[in-house]
């Protein structure tokens, strides 16, 4: 689904990425563990294409085509969703209007998606004129519950979201990725699972809450630019609570 | 300041026959008013009036509470309006004042009657029909203690006029209690000149809401209304939305002071020039305590043109909050980024942003009205102006 061949990035001519090669396959979950500043960050707004991340070296695949230099928008209709840290205001316009315009030409029933992130009291408000930490969250959940994406780019998922409002993200990022599926008379619940094809997700974690939440495959931790320490998500997580990242340093020496 | 030759117009002889409702006036004619936020339907409206050139030519209230009638008519029945005519705005303030005191084509007179809880918006409209003609009106507004109304004025060309010059002299009064939201829309031309003179004052619970929308072009505009706050727990709050393309040069801005304790007032302006000139003024004082004002001026250039942004507070004793934002600037790239990554592409996501920017909401118009602003931004940017 994704395929990242030795990508190297710089922001004003400083070299953030050097050499990532990773690759993601359909339905599957992979976690990206490491300190501030080692460009974690970087790596999915270069995925999205902002301007000021500029590619110097190497490419991206989305579904076998190079999206290396595809300008933003082109790469969400292919499929790539990104929830947003610090989304900007913009005055005057409504999340609900937001929420449409991101399901494009598809029919979507934004109250009840609203609903299940528990936003239906904020449709009429501009979009993240005000918004706490939980609030932005469920507003991002909300707009890739429309834009229906393929690939999720999550961007710290607890990062400013209290206890109460963790386990509402947690259980939408779950649902985004792995379909909302429910008790069905005709189907069985395998069946609906294997009619339903998964989404994709990197996701980014300092605290690994999100681990109790969504069904992670892989991970790697990110270091100062280069990618090191393949493995289970859960075990990189007990491997840097306990020793932090000491042991990435040896490893990339 | 700019200065208007009014030699160069005229203000003699202009003078129409009355009609006996919007709905005379020629179709092209009444779409040019309902770009100015009136409807030539008169039925949900509690009263219209109409000045065209040098006469009214219509004037009539649907509503036992509210009287409209011809300023001059008004003159006549209230001998001379003594505690109003030109008690807020100076005579000899400029040649425009001069030239409405001296030669009175007309203007409305509205005043709604103590206690009346106006549901359908007032409407008058202040149009130029002849070519290259100097219109003098005066417009006096009362809303009598506890009362409540919104008085929709529109000024506009008629189809076809290019030229003219428009002085306009409003004074408001807003008694005890009273609630005034006043939304003026305006539909002028390239070549039209635009004095209005205003000021109000609003009294003890008074609340004074003002709206003001320009999406046309126009050739020289120049208006500083003047709102004193004089009663206790008075409100008083102005929106405007304002798009200069080239050929238009705009001084504006509005003027409020707060002179009573438990005043608040807000400023709020949102301007876009596409190549032509905003001077954008807005000053609040803080004369008495506790007050709390604030004042926005937001201006986008988009492609050419100049925003001339000037916030001024002004609080002379301790205990007034005085407060205000002021940019000038382009959209921002984290804006339209944002959108991208939802699958705008650029233009797409330009525009919302611009759309949301003129954004009208807050104002409470009527859904017509709504309308016709939408209407406008989307003749705007069809046109490629933003």
């Amino acid at each position: 689904m994704l395929k990242i061949e030795n990508l190297h990035v710089e922001i004003d001519g400083r070299e953030v990425l050097k050499g990532i090669d990773l690759e993601i396959n359909e339905g599957e979950t992979f976690i990206l563990f490491g300190p501030n500043g080692s460009g974690k960050t970087s790596l999915l707004m270069t995925l999205m294409g902002f301007s000021g991340y500029e590619v110097t070296k190497g490419s991206i695949f989305f579904n076998g085509k190079d999206i290396t230099h595809a300008p933003t928008y082109e790469r969400a209709r292919l499929g790539i969703g990104m929830s947003f840290q610090r989304p900007p205001t913009i005055h005057g316009l409504r999340t609900r209007h937001l929420v449409q315009m991101c399901a494009r030409e598809r029919e979507v029933d934004v109250d009840e998606m609203a609903r299940k992130v528990n936003f239906d009291h904020f449709l009429e408000r501009d979009i993240n004129a005000g918004f706490s930490g939980g609030e932005i969250k469920r507003s991002e959940l909300l707009q890739l519950m429309a834009q229906n994406p393929r690939l999720v780019l999550f961007d710290e998922p607890e990062s400013g979201v209290d206890l109460e409002n963790m386990q509402l993200v947690g259980k939408v990022a779950r649902s985004i990725l792995d379909g909302d599926v429910q008790p069905r008379a005709d189907l069985s619940m395998k069946e609906q699972k294997a009619q339903k094809r998964r989404t994709s997700g990197l996701i980014i974690t300092h605290t690994g809450y999100i681990l109790d939440y969504v069904n992670a495959d892989r991970g790697q931790v990110l270091y100062n630019g280069h990618l090191c320490c393949e493995a289970r998500p859960r075990d990189i997580l007990e491997h840097i609570q306990e020793y932090g990242y000491q042991e990435c340093v040896k490893c990339l020496n | 300041m700019h200065d208007v030759d009014l030699k160069q117009f005229k203000f003699q002889g202009q003078e129409h026959e009355a009609i006996p409702g919007l709905t005379a006036l020629e179709k092209a004619d009444q779409e040019q008013l309902l770009m100015a936020g009136v409807v030539s339907d008169e039925t949900n409206r509690s009263a219209s009036y109409l000045q065209m050139d040098h006469s009214a030519v219509h004037c009539r209230s649907h509503n036992e509470d509210v009287e409209i009638m011809d300023i001059k008519d008004a003159l006549k029945k209230y001998d001379g309006l003594k505690d109003y005519f030109w008690t807020l705005v100076d005579k000899d303030k400029d040649d425009y004042t001069r030239s409405a005191a001296e030669n009175l084509h007309g203007g409305y007179f509205i005043r709604v009657k103590a206690g009346a809880k106006v549901e359908q918006p007032i409407q008058s409209c202040l149009m130029l029909k002849a070519e290259q003609v100097g219109q003098n009106v005066h417009n006096i507004v009362i809303i009598e203690e506890g009362a409540e109304a919104h008085v929709i004025t529109g000024c506009s060309v008629a189809h076809g006029t290019n030229a003219g010059a428009h002085l306009g002299i409003s004074e408001f009064f807003v008694e005890k209690n009273a609630s005034l939201t006043f939304t003026m829309v305006h539909n002028w031309g390239d070549h039209v000149a635009v004095r209005p003179r205003s000021a109000g004052i609003v009294k003890e619970g008074g609340k004074f809401l003002s709206n003001y929308v320009l999406l046309k072009p126009v050739q020289d505009l120049q208006m500083y209304p003047s709102i004193r706050m004089v009663g206790e727990d008075s409100v008083a709050r102005f929106n405007s939305v304002i798009v200069a393309p080239e050929g238009s040069y705009l001084d504006m801005g509005n003027r409020v002071t707060m002179e009573a304790p438990n005043t608040r007032c807000e400023i709020i302006a949102r301007t876009i020039s596409t190549g032509g000139t905003i001077i954008n003024r807005g000053h609040i004082g803080g004369h008495a305590m506790p007050a709390k004002g604030h004042l926005e001026c937001q201006g986008l250039i988009l492609g050419n043109g100049r925003i001339h942004a000037i916030p001024e507070l002004d609080g002379s004793l301790e205990g007034v909050e005085l407060s205000h934002e002021a940019s000038v600037g382009k959209i921002a790239q984290e804006e339209i980024e944002y959108l991208m990554a939802r699958g705008l592409d650029e233009d797409e996501a330009t525009s919302t942003i611009v759309r949301g920017f003129l954004n009208t909401d807050i104002m409470g118009l009527p859904e017509v009205l709504t309308r016709a602003i939408d209407k406008q931004i989307e003749e705007l940017q069809a046109s490629g102006a933003m």
